[in-house]
Protein backbone atom coordinates (compact mmCIF):
# COMPACT_ATOMS: atom_id res chain seq x y z
CA UNK A 1 0.00 0.00 0.00
CA UNK A 2 2.96 2.96 0.54
CA UNK A 3 3.88 2.59 -2.73
CA UNK A 4 0.28 3.42 -3.95
CA UNK A 5 0.37 6.37 -1.90
CA UNK A 6 3.71 7.19 -2.68
CA UNK A 7 2.72 7.73 -5.89
CA UNK A 8 -0.05 10.04 -4.87
CA UNK A 9 2.40 12.39 -2.85
CA UNK A 10 3.25 13.57 -6.38
CA UNK A 11 -0.07 14.66 -6.51
CA UNK A 12 -1.58 18.57 -7.02
CA UNK A 13 0.10 19.64 -4.27
CA UNK A 14 3.42 17.67 -3.99
CA UNK A 15 4.86 20.18 -6.49
CA UNK A 16 5.10 22.55 -4.05
CA UNK A 17 1.24 24.73 -4.10
CA UNK A 18 1.93 26.09 -6.65
CA UNK A 19 -1.90 25.60 -8.85
CA UNK A 20 -1.55 24.67 -12.08
CA UNK A 21 -4.64 24.82 -13.95
CA UNK A 22 -5.20 22.13 -17.31
CA UNK A 23 -3.88 18.69 -17.91
CA UNK A 24 -0.97 18.61 -15.73
CA UNK A 25 -2.93 19.78 -12.88
CA UNK A 26 -5.49 16.88 -13.43
CA UNK A 27 -2.89 14.08 -14.78
CA UNK A 28 -2.78 13.84 -10.74
CA UNK A 29 -6.14 13.85 -9.91
CA UNK A 30 -7.42 11.28 -12.33
CA UNK A 31 -4.03 9.12 -11.29
CA UNK A 32 -5.02 9.48 -7.89
CA UNK A 33 -8.64 8.15 -9.00
CA UNK A 34 -7.13 5.05 -10.64
CA UNK A 35 -4.90 4.50 -8.11
CA UNK A 36 -8.23 4.55 -5.73
CA UNK A 37 -10.18 2.03 -7.92
CA UNK A 38 -7.45 -0.01 -8.75
CA UNK A 39 -6.40 -0.76 -4.96
CA UNK A 40 -8.96 -3.08 -3.95
CA UNK A 41 -7.86 -5.79 -6.35
CA UNK A 42 -4.00 -5.84 -5.03
CA UNK A 43 -4.58 -5.41 -1.63
CA UNK A 44 -7.15 -6.59 1.25
CA UNK A 45 -10.21 -4.08 0.34
CA UNK A 46 -10.96 -3.53 4.21
CA UNK A 47 -7.30 -2.87 4.76
CA UNK A 48 -7.97 0.08 2.44
CA UNK A 49 -10.70 1.10 3.56
CA UNK A 50 -9.59 1.75 7.09
CA UNK A 51 -6.92 3.61 6.19
CA UNK A 52 -8.95 5.81 4.08
CA UNK A 53 -10.83 6.59 7.20
CA UNK A 54 -7.99 7.65 9.03
CA UNK A 55 -6.96 9.36 6.50
CA UNK A 56 -9.98 11.39 6.63
CA UNK A 57 -9.33 12.03 10.14
CA UNK A 58 -5.76 13.18 9.88
CA UNK A 59 -6.88 15.68 7.28
CA UNK A 60 -9.55 16.99 9.20
CA UNK A 61 -7.18 17.18 11.98
CA UNK A 62 -4.38 18.48 9.54
CA UNK A 63 -7.17 21.40 8.87
CA UNK A 64 -6.14 22.71 12.23
CA UNK A 65 -3.26 22.03 12.64
CA UNK A 66 -1.57 22.39 9.37
CA UNK A 67 -3.16 25.53 8.63
CA UNK A 68 -4.79 27.42 11.13
CA UNK A 69 -1.86 25.68 13.44
CA UNK A 70 -4.22 24.87 16.80
CA UNK A 71 -2.94 21.47 17.89
CA UNK A 72 -6.21 20.17 19.11
CA UNK A 73 -5.85 16.87 21.26
CA UNK A 74 -9.16 15.66 21.45
CA UNK A 75 -10.02 15.02 17.88
CA UNK A 76 -11.00 11.61 19.10
CA UNK A 77 -13.77 12.83 20.57
CA UNK A 78 -15.41 13.83 17.20
CA UNK A 79 -14.22 10.34 15.25
CA UNK A 80 -15.63 7.76 18.50
CA UNK A 81 -18.74 9.87 19.76
CA UNK A 82 -19.89 9.95 15.19
CA UNK A 83 -18.93 6.02 15.65
CA UNK A 84 -21.33 5.69 17.97
CA UNK A 85 -24.22 8.03 16.52
CA UNK A 86 -23.95 6.56 13.59
CA UNK A 87 -23.87 3.30 14.63
CA UNK A 88 -26.85 3.47 16.91
CA UNK A 89 -29.18 4.96 14.70
CA UNK A 90 -28.32 2.40 12.18
CA UNK A 91 -28.58 -0.65 14.69
CA UNK A 92 -31.62 0.77 16.27
CA UNK A 93 -33.66 2.93 14.58
CA UNK A 94 -32.48 0.86 10.86
CA UNK A 95 -31.74 4.06 8.91
CA UNK A 96 -29.65 3.98 5.56
CA UNK A 97 -25.92 4.35 6.26
CA UNK A 98 -25.97 7.77 4.15
CA UNK A 99 -28.64 8.73 6.21
CA UNK A 100 -26.75 7.70 9.45
CA UNK A 101 -23.46 9.03 8.71
CA UNK A 102 -25.28 12.51 8.02
CA UNK A 103 -26.49 12.50 11.57
CA UNK A 104 -23.32 11.67 13.05
CA UNK A 105 -21.45 14.03 10.87
CA UNK A 106 -24.06 16.72 11.50
CA UNK A 107 -24.22 16.27 15.66
CA UNK A 108 -20.32 16.61 15.33
CA UNK A 109 -20.87 20.17 13.17
CA UNK A 110 -22.96 21.49 16.60
CA UNK A 111 -20.57 19.54 19.16
CA UNK A 112 -17.87 21.01 17.13
CA UNK A 113 -18.95 24.76 17.79
CA UNK A 114 -19.80 24.08 21.38
CA UNK A 115 -15.90 22.56 21.74
CA UNK A 116 -14.66 25.39 19.61
CA UNK A 117 -16.46 27.79 21.23
CA UNK A 118 -14.55 27.00 24.40
CA UNK A 119 -11.06 25.77 23.19
CA UNK A 120 -10.20 28.77 20.46
CA UNK A 121 -9.76 31.11 23.55
CA UNK A 122 -6.70 29.79 24.63
CA UNK A 123 -3.37 28.85 22.26
CA UNK A 124 -0.83 26.57 22.26
CA UNK A 125 -0.90 24.52 25.27
CA UNK A 126 -3.89 25.45 26.58
CA UNK A 127 -5.74 24.89 23.82
CA UNK A 128 -4.55 21.41 23.44
CA UNK A 129 -5.41 20.71 27.08
CA UNK A 130 -9.02 22.58 27.15
CA UNK A 131 -9.12 19.81 24.08
CA UNK A 132 -8.07 17.28 25.73
CA UNK A 133 -10.01 17.73 28.74
CA UNK A 134 -13.26 18.07 26.51
CA UNK A 135 -12.88 14.66 25.17
CA UNK A 136 -11.90 13.30 28.57
CA UNK A 137 -15.96 14.23 29.38
CA UNK A 138 -17.10 12.37 26.13
CA UNK A 139 -14.52 9.36 26.52
CA UNK A 140 -16.76 9.66 30.32
CA UNK A 141 -20.11 9.88 28.55
CA UNK A 142 -19.25 6.96 26.39
CA UNK A 143 -18.12 4.80 29.20
CA UNK A 144 -21.36 5.96 31.34
CA UNK A 145 -23.79 6.41 29.19
CA UNK A 146 -26.68 3.44 27.98
CA UNK A 147 -26.61 4.13 24.15
CA UNK A 148 -22.76 3.37 23.83
CA UNK A 149 -22.80 0.20 26.08
CA UNK A 150 -19.85 0.29 28.07
CA UNK A 151 -17.10 -1.46 27.65
CA UNK A 152 -18.63 -3.88 24.98
CA UNK A 153 -19.56 -1.32 22.28
CA UNK A 154 -21.85 -1.37 20.10
CA UNK A 155 -21.55 -4.63 18.14
CA UNK A 156 -22.67 -6.18 15.18
CA UNK A 157 -23.82 -2.97 13.27
CA UNK A 158 -25.49 -3.31 9.99
CA UNK A 159 -24.20 -1.86 6.69
CA UNK A 160 -26.99 -1.89 5.29
CA UNK A 161 -27.86 -0.73 1.94
CA UNK A 162 -26.47 2.89 0.43
CA UNK A 163 -29.63 4.70 -0.89
CA UNK A 164 -32.07 1.71 0.29
CA UNK A 165 -30.54 0.05 -3.25
CA UNK A 166 -26.88 -0.98 -2.94
CA UNK A 167 -25.77 -3.97 -0.84
CA UNK A 168 -22.58 -2.60 1.25
CA UNK A 169 -21.91 -6.13 2.87
CA UNK A 170 -19.52 -7.25 0.14
CA UNK A 171 -15.70 -6.07 1.18
CA UNK A 172 -15.30 -4.19 -2.33
CA UNK A 173 -18.82 -2.42 -2.13
CA UNK A 174 -18.06 -0.99 1.28
CA UNK A 175 -14.64 -0.29 0.13
CA UNK A 176 -15.87 1.87 -2.87
CA UNK A 177 -18.28 3.94 -0.68
CA UNK A 178 -15.78 4.89 1.97
CA UNK A 179 -13.39 5.34 -1.14
CA UNK A 180 -16.79 8.37 -2.29
CA UNK A 181 -16.71 9.81 0.93
CA UNK A 182 -12.82 10.22 1.30
CA UNK A 183 -12.50 11.59 -2.09
CA UNK A 184 -15.51 13.63 -1.66
CA UNK A 185 -14.17 14.84 1.92
CA UNK A 186 -10.28 15.11 0.62
CA UNK A 187 -11.96 17.50 -2.51
CA UNK A 188 -13.87 19.67 0.22
CA UNK A 189 -10.62 20.32 2.17
CA UNK A 190 -8.88 20.80 -0.80
CA UNK A 191 -11.25 23.69 -2.07
CA UNK A 192 -10.98 25.38 1.57
CA UNK A 193 -7.74 25.35 1.36
CA UNK A 194 -7.36 26.74 -1.79
CA UNK A 195 -10.14 29.34 -0.95
CA UNK A 196 -9.73 32.80 0.28
CA UNK A 197 -10.99 31.61 3.43
CA UNK A 198 -7.90 29.61 3.70
CA UNK A 199 -5.69 31.91 2.52
CA UNK A 200 -7.14 34.03 5.92
CA UNK A 201 -6.54 31.13 7.84
CA UNK A 202 -2.88 30.43 7.06
CA UNK A 203 -2.60 34.45 8.15
CA UNK A 204 -3.84 33.47 11.65
CA UNK A 205 -1.90 30.94 11.50
CA UNK A 206 1.11 32.92 11.12
CA UNK A 207 0.43 35.98 12.85
CA UNK A 208 -2.64 36.71 14.46
CA UNK A 209 -2.06 40.04 15.22
CA UNK A 210 -1.42 41.39 11.55
CA UNK A 211 -4.33 39.38 10.66
CA UNK A 212 -6.92 41.37 13.16
CA UNK A 213 -4.86 44.48 12.15
CA UNK A 214 -6.30 43.72 8.65
CA UNK A 215 -9.77 43.72 9.70
CA UNK A 216 -10.61 40.21 10.33
CA UNK A 217 -12.35 39.24 13.22
CA UNK A 218 -9.88 35.89 14.14
CA UNK A 219 -11.82 34.38 15.91
CA UNK A 220 -14.66 33.89 13.95
CA UNK A 221 -12.51 32.36 11.45
CA UNK A 222 -10.83 29.75 14.30
CA UNK A 223 -14.39 28.66 15.24
CA UNK A 224 -15.49 27.81 11.87
CA UNK A 225 -12.05 25.99 10.88
CA UNK A 226 -12.48 24.20 14.50
CA UNK A 227 -15.95 23.27 13.08
CA UNK A 228 -15.17 22.36 9.83
CA UNK A 229 -11.95 19.92 11.24
CA UNK A 230 -14.62 18.35 14.07
CA UNK A 231 -17.11 17.76 11.18
CA UNK A 232 -15.22 15.94 9.01
CA UNK A 233 -13.34 14.09 12.00
CA UNK A 234 -17.37 13.36 12.37
CA UNK A 235 -17.81 11.85 9.02
CA UNK A 236 -14.35 9.72 9.12
CA UNK A 237 -15.69 8.09 12.76
CA UNK A 238 -19.31 7.60 11.11
CA UNK A 239 -17.72 5.63 7.92
CA UNK A 240 -14.94 3.72 10.04
CA UNK A 241 -18.06 2.16 11.84
CA UNK A 242 -19.92 0.72 8.37
CA UNK A 243 -16.37 -0.88 7.92
CA UNK A 244 -16.16 -2.58 11.01
CA UNK A 245 -19.75 -3.17 12.31
CA UNK A 246 -18.63 -1.92 15.51
CA UNK A 247 -18.33 1.47 17.51
CA UNK A 248 -15.93 0.68 20.86
CA UNK A 249 -14.27 2.73 23.34
CA UNK A 250 -11.10 2.84 21.40
CA UNK A 251 -12.12 5.16 19.23
CA UNK A 252 -12.90 7.94 21.82
CA UNK A 253 -9.38 7.70 23.87
CA UNK A 254 -6.71 9.91 24.54
CA UNK A 255 -4.71 7.94 22.40
CA UNK A 256 -6.71 7.59 19.32
CA UNK A 257 -6.28 11.81 19.82
CA UNK A 258 -2.37 10.96 19.81
CA UNK A 259 -2.70 8.73 17.01
CA UNK A 260 -4.27 11.42 14.56
CA UNK A 261 -1.13 13.80 15.21
CA UNK A 262 1.34 11.06 15.14
CA UNK A 263 -0.06 10.83 11.55
CA UNK A 264 -0.65 13.91 10.81
CA UNK A 265 3.01 14.90 11.63
CA UNK A 266 4.67 11.56 10.43
CA UNK A 267 2.99 12.06 6.70
CA UNK A 268 3.76 16.17 6.51
CA UNK A 269 2.01 18.88 8.60
CA UNK A 270 0.66 21.52 6.07
CA UNK A 271 0.39 19.70 2.92
CA UNK A 272 -3.55 18.53 1.74
CA UNK A 273 -1.27 14.80 1.06
CA UNK A 274 0.35 14.32 4.31
CA UNK A 275 -2.26 13.26 6.47
CA UNK A 276 -3.37 10.56 3.91
CA UNK A 277 0.38 9.21 3.88
CA UNK A 278 1.05 9.23 7.78
CA UNK A 279 -2.30 7.38 7.66
CA UNK A 280 -1.38 5.45 5.41
CA UNK A 281 2.12 4.35 7.03
CA UNK A 282 0.34 4.11 10.65
CA UNK A 283 -1.88 1.94 9.64
CA UNK A 284 -0.07 -0.73 7.99
CA UNK A 285 2.61 -0.44 10.78
CA UNK A 286 -0.45 -1.50 13.01
CA UNK A 287 -0.99 -4.29 10.89
CA UNK A 288 2.78 -5.39 10.55
CA UNK A 289 3.06 -5.11 13.59
CA UNK A 290 -0.20 -6.84 15.31
CA UNK A 291 1.84 -9.89 16.13
CA UNK A 292 4.06 -8.59 18.23
CA UNK A 293 1.36 -7.23 20.78
CA UNK A 294 2.37 -4.31 23.06
CA UNK A 295 5.79 -3.85 21.45
CA UNK A 296 3.87 -1.52 18.82
CA UNK A 297 3.69 1.46 20.81
CA UNK A 298 7.27 1.13 21.29
CA UNK A 299 8.30 0.90 18.03
CA UNK A 300 6.12 3.81 16.80
CA UNK A 301 7.99 6.10 19.49
CA UNK A 302 10.78 5.75 17.78
CA UNK A 303 9.17 6.19 14.47
CA UNK A 304 8.26 8.97 15.63
CA UNK A 305 11.67 10.03 17.40
CA UNK A 306 12.87 9.47 14.05
CA UNK A 307 10.64 11.38 12.38
CA UNK A 308 10.71 14.80 14.61
CA UNK A 309 14.22 14.53 14.14
CA UNK A 310 15.50 13.75 11.02
CA UNK A 311 12.45 14.57 8.74
CA UNK A 312 10.75 17.06 10.09
CA UNK A 313 8.57 18.22 7.67
CA UNK A 314 7.32 14.94 7.32
CA UNK A 315 7.32 12.50 4.47
CA UNK A 316 5.28 14.62 2.35
CA UNK A 317 7.02 17.47 3.14
CA UNK A 318 10.42 16.53 2.56
CA UNK A 319 9.66 14.99 -0.76
CA UNK A 320 7.92 18.44 -2.04
CA UNK A 321 10.90 20.25 -0.27
CA UNK A 322 13.27 17.97 -2.45
CA UNK A 323 11.68 18.47 -5.72
CA UNK A 324 10.96 22.04 -5.02
CA UNK A 325 15.31 22.35 -4.54
CA UNK A 326 16.08 19.92 -7.63
CA UNK A 327 13.56 22.34 -10.23
CA UNK A 328 15.64 25.26 -8.53
CA UNK A 329 19.09 23.82 -8.99
CA UNK A 330 17.53 22.81 -12.75
CA UNK A 331 16.39 26.23 -13.37
CA UNK A 332 19.36 28.00 -12.48
CA UNK A 333 22.08 26.88 -14.35
CA UNK A 334 19.72 27.50 -18.01
CA UNK A 335 19.42 31.34 -16.61
CA UNK A 336 22.49 31.95 -15.17
CA UNK B 1 -6.48 76.34 6.37
CA UNK B 2 -8.70 75.18 8.93
CA UNK B 3 -9.76 71.17 8.43
CA UNK B 4 -11.73 68.84 10.62
CA UNK B 5 -9.54 66.45 12.51
CA UNK B 6 -9.78 62.95 11.61
CA UNK B 7 -8.23 61.52 14.45
CA UNK B 8 -8.33 63.07 18.04
CA UNK B 9 -6.01 61.65 21.16
CA UNK B 10 -6.41 62.69 24.37
CA UNK B 11 -4.95 61.82 27.24
CA UNK B 12 -3.76 58.46 25.87
CA UNK B 13 -2.24 56.10 28.27
CA UNK B 14 -1.30 52.48 27.73
CA UNK B 15 0.45 49.31 29.54
CA UNK B 16 2.25 46.64 28.11
CA UNK B 17 1.80 43.68 31.18
CA UNK B 18 3.27 46.50 34.39
CA UNK B 19 5.04 48.76 32.45
CA UNK B 20 3.46 51.70 32.19
CA UNK B 21 4.31 53.02 28.23
CA UNK B 22 2.44 56.07 26.88
CA UNK B 23 1.98 58.45 30.10
CA UNK B 24 -1.16 61.06 28.23
CA UNK B 25 -0.46 61.35 24.26
CA UNK B 26 -2.55 63.95 22.73
CA UNK B 27 -2.65 64.76 19.66
CA UNK B 28 -4.64 65.51 16.22
CA UNK B 29 -4.59 64.85 12.88
CA UNK B 30 -6.72 66.61 10.33
CA UNK B 31 -8.01 64.10 6.98
CA UNK B 32 -5.92 64.90 4.19
CA UNK B 33 -2.07 65.25 6.36
CA UNK B 34 0.70 63.48 6.45
CA UNK B 35 1.86 63.91 9.85
CA UNK B 36 4.83 62.10 11.90
CA UNK B 37 6.12 61.05 15.03
CA UNK B 38 9.13 61.73 15.76
CA UNK B 39 11.76 60.66 18.63
CA UNK B 40 14.03 58.15 19.76
CA UNK B 41 14.42 54.52 20.38
CA UNK B 42 11.91 53.68 22.78
CA UNK B 43 10.01 57.05 23.06
CA UNK B 44 6.44 55.36 22.71
CA UNK B 45 6.23 56.00 19.15
CA UNK B 46 5.65 52.26 17.72
CA UNK B 47 2.82 51.96 20.75
CA UNK B 48 1.29 55.06 20.16
CA UNK B 49 0.47 53.71 16.51
CA UNK B 50 -0.43 50.07 18.34
CA UNK B 51 -2.80 52.02 20.46
CA UNK B 52 -4.68 53.53 17.97
CA UNK B 53 -5.10 50.06 15.93
CA UNK B 54 -5.79 48.68 19.10
CA UNK B 55 -3.17 45.94 19.03
CA UNK B 56 -2.01 47.21 22.32
CA UNK B 57 -5.11 46.01 24.33
CA UNK B 58 -4.25 47.51 28.21
CA UNK B 59 -5.18 51.40 26.74
CA UNK B 60 -6.90 54.46 28.68
CA UNK B 61 -7.76 58.07 27.59
CA UNK B 62 -9.64 58.92 24.29
CA UNK B 63 -9.05 57.86 20.57
CA UNK B 64 -11.81 59.31 18.98
CA UNK B 65 -11.75 58.55 14.40
CA UNK B 66 -14.22 60.67 12.73
CA UNK B 67 -15.84 61.67 15.78
CA UNK B 68 -15.84 57.86 17.19
CA UNK B 69 -14.22 56.72 20.49
CA UNK B 70 -12.74 53.63 19.56
CA UNK B 71 -10.61 53.32 22.29
CA UNK B 72 -13.05 50.14 23.53
CA UNK B 73 -12.77 48.75 20.08
CA UNK B 74 -11.02 45.22 19.08
CA UNK B 75 -8.58 45.61 16.16
CA UNK B 76 -10.60 44.12 13.32
CA UNK B 77 -13.48 46.21 14.39
CA UNK B 78 -11.17 49.08 14.37
CA UNK B 79 -9.93 48.50 11.00
CA UNK B 80 -12.81 48.00 9.54
CA UNK B 81 -13.53 51.38 10.47
CA UNK B 82 -11.05 52.83 7.89
CA UNK B 83 -7.91 52.44 9.28
CA UNK B 84 -4.76 50.81 8.34
CA UNK B 85 -1.70 49.62 9.92
CA UNK B 86 1.60 49.08 8.18
CA UNK B 87 3.88 47.58 11.23
CA UNK B 88 7.45 47.64 11.42
CA UNK B 89 8.01 44.58 10.68
CA UNK B 90 5.75 44.55 7.60
CA UNK B 91 4.11 41.30 8.75
CA UNK B 92 4.07 39.43 5.37
CA UNK B 93 3.14 36.11 5.41
CA UNK B 94 5.15 33.58 4.26
CA UNK B 95 2.88 31.20 3.29
CA UNK B 96 1.09 33.23 0.72
CA UNK B 97 2.90 34.61 -2.85
CA UNK B 98 2.53 38.07 -3.71
CA UNK B 99 -0.27 38.36 -4.99
CA UNK B 100 -1.94 36.33 -2.52
CA UNK B 101 -0.65 38.57 0.03
CA UNK B 102 -2.11 41.30 -1.76
CA UNK B 103 -6.01 40.55 -2.00
CA UNK B 104 -5.67 38.89 1.18
CA UNK B 105 -6.82 42.15 3.27
CA UNK B 106 -11.02 42.36 3.12
CA UNK B 107 -12.22 45.03 1.10
CA UNK B 108 -14.18 47.15 3.88
CA UNK B 109 -15.29 49.94 2.08
CA UNK B 110 -15.44 51.65 -1.74
CA UNK B 111 -13.14 53.67 -2.84
CA UNK B 112 -9.70 51.94 -2.03
CA UNK B 113 -7.73 51.33 -5.16
CA UNK B 114 -7.98 48.69 -7.95
CA UNK B 115 -5.30 45.91 -8.28
CA UNK B 116 -4.08 47.56 -11.44
CA UNK B 117 -4.00 50.67 -9.93
CA UNK B 118 -1.66 49.44 -7.35
CA UNK B 119 0.53 48.01 -9.82
CA UNK B 120 0.67 51.18 -11.91
CA UNK B 121 2.27 52.40 -8.40
CA UNK B 122 4.42 49.46 -7.35
CA UNK B 123 5.26 47.76 -10.90
CA UNK B 124 7.38 45.85 -8.99
CA UNK B 125 4.95 43.42 -7.53
CA UNK B 126 2.89 43.06 -11.11
CA UNK B 127 6.56 41.07 -11.64
CA UNK B 128 6.77 39.18 -8.82
CA UNK B 129 3.61 38.35 -8.04
CA UNK B 130 4.36 34.58 -7.81
CA UNK B 131 7.17 34.79 -5.77
CA UNK B 132 6.56 33.80 -1.88
CA UNK B 133 6.25 37.47 0.17
CA UNK B 134 9.09 37.15 2.04
CA UNK B 135 11.61 35.93 -0.61
CA UNK B 136 11.35 39.57 -1.51
CA UNK B 137 13.92 42.22 -0.93
CA UNK B 138 13.49 44.42 2.34
CA UNK B 139 12.59 47.61 0.12
CA UNK B 140 10.29 45.25 -1.97
CA UNK B 141 8.30 43.94 0.82
CA UNK B 142 7.80 47.25 2.58
CA UNK B 143 6.23 48.50 -0.77
CA UNK B 144 4.08 44.73 -0.74
CA UNK B 145 2.93 45.86 2.91
CA UNK B 146 1.89 49.20 1.90
CA UNK B 147 0.37 48.18 -1.42
CA UNK B 148 -1.81 45.34 0.32
CA UNK B 149 -3.78 48.22 2.93
CA UNK B 150 -4.11 50.76 -0.12
CA UNK B 151 -6.70 47.73 -1.28
CA UNK B 152 -9.25 47.65 1.43
CA UNK B 153 -10.72 51.25 0.93
CA UNK B 154 -9.14 52.49 4.18
CA UNK B 155 -8.32 56.12 4.00
CA UNK B 156 -6.58 56.83 7.29
CA UNK B 157 -2.88 55.04 7.12
CA UNK B 158 -0.74 54.24 9.97
CA UNK B 159 2.87 53.65 8.82
CA UNK B 160 5.83 52.65 10.94
CA UNK B 161 9.49 53.10 10.13
CA UNK B 162 8.60 52.56 6.78
CA UNK B 163 12.48 53.42 5.46
CA UNK B 164 13.84 51.44 8.01
CA UNK B 165 16.88 50.09 7.19
CA UNK B 166 16.63 50.60 3.14
CA UNK B 167 18.63 51.72 1.17
CA UNK B 168 18.44 55.43 -0.04
CA UNK B 169 16.94 55.05 -3.52
CA UNK B 170 14.23 53.12 -2.07
CA UNK B 171 13.63 55.77 0.14
CA UNK B 172 12.88 58.17 -2.30
CA UNK B 173 10.75 55.50 -4.08
CA UNK B 174 9.30 55.69 -0.82
CA UNK B 175 8.75 59.61 -0.56
CA UNK B 176 7.27 59.89 -3.93
CA UNK B 177 4.75 57.28 -2.87
CA UNK B 178 3.54 58.91 0.55
CA UNK B 179 3.53 61.97 -1.64
CA UNK B 180 1.39 60.37 -4.60
CA UNK B 181 -1.24 58.94 -1.48
CA UNK B 182 -1.16 62.39 0.15
CA UNK B 183 -2.11 63.95 -3.53
CA UNK B 184 -5.16 61.35 -3.22
CA UNK B 185 -6.97 62.29 -0.27
CA UNK B 186 -4.91 59.67 1.88
CA UNK B 187 -4.34 60.86 5.92
CA UNK B 188 -1.54 59.48 6.98
CA UNK B 189 0.05 58.83 10.40
CA UNK B 190 4.10 58.55 10.58
CA UNK B 191 6.54 57.46 12.50
CA UNK B 192 10.11 58.01 11.95
CA UNK B 193 13.58 58.23 12.93
CA UNK B 194 15.39 59.57 10.21
CA UNK B 195 13.88 63.72 10.39
CA UNK B 196 15.35 64.60 6.91
CA UNK B 197 13.61 61.66 5.19
CA UNK B 198 10.19 62.88 7.66
CA UNK B 199 10.88 66.68 6.63
CA UNK B 200 10.75 65.85 2.92
CA UNK B 201 7.15 64.02 2.83
CA UNK B 202 4.82 65.19 6.37
CA UNK B 203 2.93 68.71 6.69
CA UNK B 204 3.49 68.14 10.38
CA UNK B 205 6.12 66.58 13.18
CA UNK B 206 5.09 65.58 16.99
CA UNK B 207 7.99 64.87 18.93
CA UNK B 208 7.44 61.53 21.47
CA UNK B 209 9.53 61.61 24.41
CA UNK B 210 8.78 59.22 27.79
CA UNK B 211 5.46 58.45 26.14
CA UNK B 212 4.52 62.27 26.17
CA UNK B 213 4.36 64.71 23.29
CA UNK B 214 7.13 67.07 24.10
CA UNK B 215 6.86 69.26 21.18
CA UNK B 216 5.09 69.94 17.74
CA UNK B 217 6.44 71.62 14.62
CA UNK B 218 5.49 72.49 11.48
CA UNK B 219 6.94 70.88 8.29
CA UNK B 220 7.61 74.49 6.66
CA UNK B 221 9.79 75.16 10.23
CA UNK B 222 12.01 72.32 10.38
CA UNK B 223 14.92 74.14 8.58
CA UNK B 224 14.86 76.97 11.20
CA UNK B 225 14.02 74.47 13.93
CA UNK B 226 17.47 72.05 12.77
CA UNK B 227 19.12 72.32 16.08
CA UNK B 228 16.50 72.29 18.57
CA UNK B 229 15.07 68.52 16.67
CA UNK B 230 18.85 67.04 16.64
CA UNK B 231 18.71 67.74 19.95
CA UNK B 232 15.49 65.49 20.79
CA UNK B 233 16.82 63.21 18.70
CA UNK B 234 20.41 62.83 18.87
CA UNK B 235 21.74 60.23 21.65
Amino acid sequence: MSTNEMSKTLGPDGGGGALVVGWKANRWWIAGLIVLAVAPFLVYPIFLAKILCFALFAIAFNLLLGYVGLLSFGHAAFFGMAAYISGHVMKEWGVTPEVAILIATASMAVLGVVFGMIAIRRQGIYFAMVTLALSQMVYFLALQSEFTHGEDGIQGIPRGAFLGLVSLESSLSIYYFVAGVFVLGFLFVYRVIHSPFGQVLKSVRENEARATSLGYDTDRYKLLAFTLSATLAGLAGATKVLVFQLASLTDVTWQMSGEVVLMTLLGGVGTILGPVVGAGIVVSMHNLLAEIGSVTTIVQGLIFILCVLVFRRGVVGEVSAWLRRRRSTKKHPRAG
Amino acid sequence: MTRESLLVLRDLQTWYGESHILHGVSLDVAEGEVVTLLGRNGAGKTTTLKSIMGLARHRRGSVAFGGQETVHLSPNRIARMGIAFCPEERGIFSSLNVRENLTLPPVIRDGGMSLDEVYDLFPILLERGGSVGTKLSGGEQQMLAIARILRTGAKFLLLDEPTEGLAPVIVEQIGRIINVLKERGYTILLVEQNFRFASTVADRHYVVEHGRIVDEVSGNAVSSNREKLEAYLGV
